[in-house]
């Protein structure tokens, strides 16, 4: 197990590497000048100036050389100072975390709860009605771009009936509509992907086993089917957390709130790269660290997984979530 | 417009997209196919119906929407929808309905740009890693992680905060980079499928050059499947073009585009609903039709044969 472990977080720190390098290949390599930014557009600004600006940030020197160092630098958890407030661009993102954090979590369980409770409740209805008109929902979810939803809910909860406030922060009540909003597409993706997969597990032996032993549909459908199919549902998990990530951006647009999203937005507007580059960084890094995570707990959830390893024969699930 | 003028490709293109029959039988065929499908599948039928409606809208605007979107009538300024102006009118009295058409000229080539963009890049990669194997394969895929390892959107705003911020093509190259990766593994997985195949070996073994068996045998049979992801990734640009333009990266108002008109009917959310609720229902239903066009490609039985 240890060893399983050390391989997998060794494959994480790669895709780690690579995305520092993908991203000062295209943020920082690129023909573009920092210094000018920086100076902003006002003319006040000698040549002379911008000349001093350029050799104290390093970009007078040749690339590889600016590779290195900030790589090690980063490596430090270095990244840089914010080109807009000078500030570090790890406590510029370390302190928008807890806001974010906030809204997201309460979407990433809000989700969690709609999307199972809808594909149980689709699966136990089955074929009828209402199972499909349930099951006509999901696809709704996918559809609407978030800033949609969360219009919508802004229009009927704000302005319309006053039960929740339309913008800041406000307690647990300013957290409610964003969440709601975070929650809609993770949600309908979850719906989806479990449904089919108690689908699937409806079919096998051991349901029919489970029937004729009394169990009624409920126990068959949750004690029995929902665990089974559960385990493929979980693979979801790095993408639902890299989609509340990006869904936090447009959340806390639309509800002008303080965190990540925010920050990277006006990073993005105002050119501050070092801002963004460690923005995509935490995405990167917040992706790997959720699929070792996951595949920790399969290990755990399906005992099965660890006999074929000692056997030496190697799952589809082993793979991380990048190989084919 | 007429159900029978958008039978042909609705009907024609379903089945097999390189079907050898002739224009007239294909044409008749699709006809009694979508006779078929409609009372089969109307969700199918009208989803088919309001893409090719959306995109004669980015095509020709003026056919739905005659007048000029930016025409300003401020003694009708902030008007509820009504027969007169379907949409309503925003805080300069322009129609909303005619800025709403207009804008679908600037949503959808961007959206098509970064599909053609995903779809394009990606199945190169895929099929350079499926069939050369070894070390180009190592280093491709890697890369391909690294893209999915970062969320869709955060790449699309590096990328944009570097290409320039004002223009939807710059948003539409963005967001198609972000695409790549999940065309690539598609494609990988079939290349590798098919490379596998007795007819590719027929063909090595008959002495035909590597370039000729990759163009000739691997290329063609592997590209269904990224066939199907045409649909999806393109509901996916949509959503993508329309969140960063809402972001306010992308066309700049009073550019009519459809996430810059929900962006700025903002302000009035609580005095006239319509001005970001209308547009962004548009948004939806196209993103809600594509994804319905691609569940019937990618395998559901659409009754047509």
């Amino acid at each position: 197990m240890a060893r399983y472990l050390l391989g997998r977080v060794l494959q994480g720190a790669f895709v780690l590497w690579a995305a520092y390098t993908l991203s000062f290949a295209v943020l920082f390599a690129l023909p573009s000048d920092p210094a000018a930014i920086v100076a902003g557009t006002s003319n006040s600004v000698t040549p002379e100036q911008l000349d001093a600006l350029r050799h104290e940030l390093g970009i007078d020197r040749p690339l590889t050389e600016q590779y290195l160092t900030k790589l090690g630098g980063a490596l430090h958890g270095d990244l840089g100072r914010s080109t807009q407030s000078g500030e570090a661009v790890s406590s510029v993102i370390g302190g928008a975390v807890p806001p974010t954090l906030a809204v997201t979590g309460a979407g990433f369980v809000l989700a969690v709860a709609l999307g199972t409770g809808l594909a149980v409740l689709a699966t136990v209805t089955g074929h009828g009605r209402l199972g499909r008109a349930l099951l006509s929902l999901p696809p709704l979810g996918v559809a609407i771009p978030s800033f949609v939803v969360g219009l919508l809910l802004l229009q009927w909860f704000s302005f319309t009936w006053n039960l929740f406030p339309a913008i800041g922060e406000g307690g647990w009540r300013g957290i409610v509509l964003p969440a709601v909003t975070i929650a809609v597409q993770p949600a309908a993706l979850i719906a989806q992907v479990l449904a089919k997969s108690m689908g699937d597990e409806l079919g096998k032996d051991y349901v029919d086993v489970a029937r004729a032993k009394g169990a009624g549909p409920f126990r068959v459908n949750v004690r029995h089917v929902l665990r089974n199919a559960a385990l493929p549902a979980l693979t979801l998990t790095g993408l639902l957390v890299g989609g509340l990530l990006t869904g936090a951006i447009v959340v806390e647009a639309v509800f002008s709130r303080q965190g990540l999203g925010q920050i990277t937005q006006g990073a993005v507007s105002a050119e501050d790269l070092p801002v963004v580059q460690g923005m995509v960084l935490l995405g990167a890094l917040v992706f790997v660290t959720v699929n070792i995570g996951v595949d920790l707990l399969y290990q755990v959830l399906d005992p099965r997984l660890a006999v074929e390893r000692r056997t030496g024969r190697r799952s589809a699930l082993f793979a991380f979530a990048g190989r084919g | 417009m007429s159900v029978t003028d958008l039978a042909p490709p609705a009907g024609g293109r379903l089945p097999e997209p390189e079907s050898a029959r002739g224009p007239g039988l294909r044409l008749r065929a699709g006809l009694r196919g979508l006779a078929g499908l409609l009372r089969r599948r109307p969700g199918l039928v009208l989803s088919l119906l309001w893409v090719g409606v959306v995109v004669v809208a980015a095509v020709a605007p003026s056919l739905f929407a005659p007048g000029d979107p930016l025409a300003v009538d401020t003694a009708a300024r902030l008007r509820a929808p009504s027969p007169d102006h379907p949409f309503g009118t925003d805080r300069l009295g322009r129609d909303l309905f005619d800025e709403t058409v207009h804008g679908t000229g600037r949503t959808l080539p961007a959206a098509v740009l970064a599909t053609v963009i995903g779809l394009g890049a990606g199945s190169v990669l895929g099929l350079l890693a499926g069939f050369l194997r070894g070390a180009a394969d190592l280093v491709i895929m890697r890369l391909v992680d690294v893209l999915l390892a970062v969320p869709g959107l955060l790449l699309a705003l590096m990328l944009v905060s570097v290409l320039g911020k004002g223009d939807t093509v710059d948003v539409a190259v963005a967001i198609g980079v972000a695409a790549i990766a999940s065309t690539a593994r598609v494609m990988r997985a079939e290349v590798l499928r098919v490379s596998g195949s007795g007819f590719v070996e027929a063909a090595r073994t008959g002495g035909a050059r590597r370039v000729r068996v990759v163009l000739r045998h691997v290329l063609p049979n592997s590209m269904g499947p990224v066939w199907v992801l045409t649909m999806l990734l393109f509901g996916e640009a949509i959503l993508g073009v329309t969140t960063m333009s809402f972001l306010g990266f992308g066309a700049q108002p009073p550019t009519p585009e459809w996430g810059s008109l929900v962006s700025s009917g903002r302000d009035f959310l609580g005095s006239a609903w319509w001005l970001s609720i209308l547009p962004g229902t548009v948004v939806a239903l196209t993103v809600l039709a594509a994804n319905r066009v691609s569940r019937a490609l990618d395998g559901e039985r659409t009754g047509l044969r």
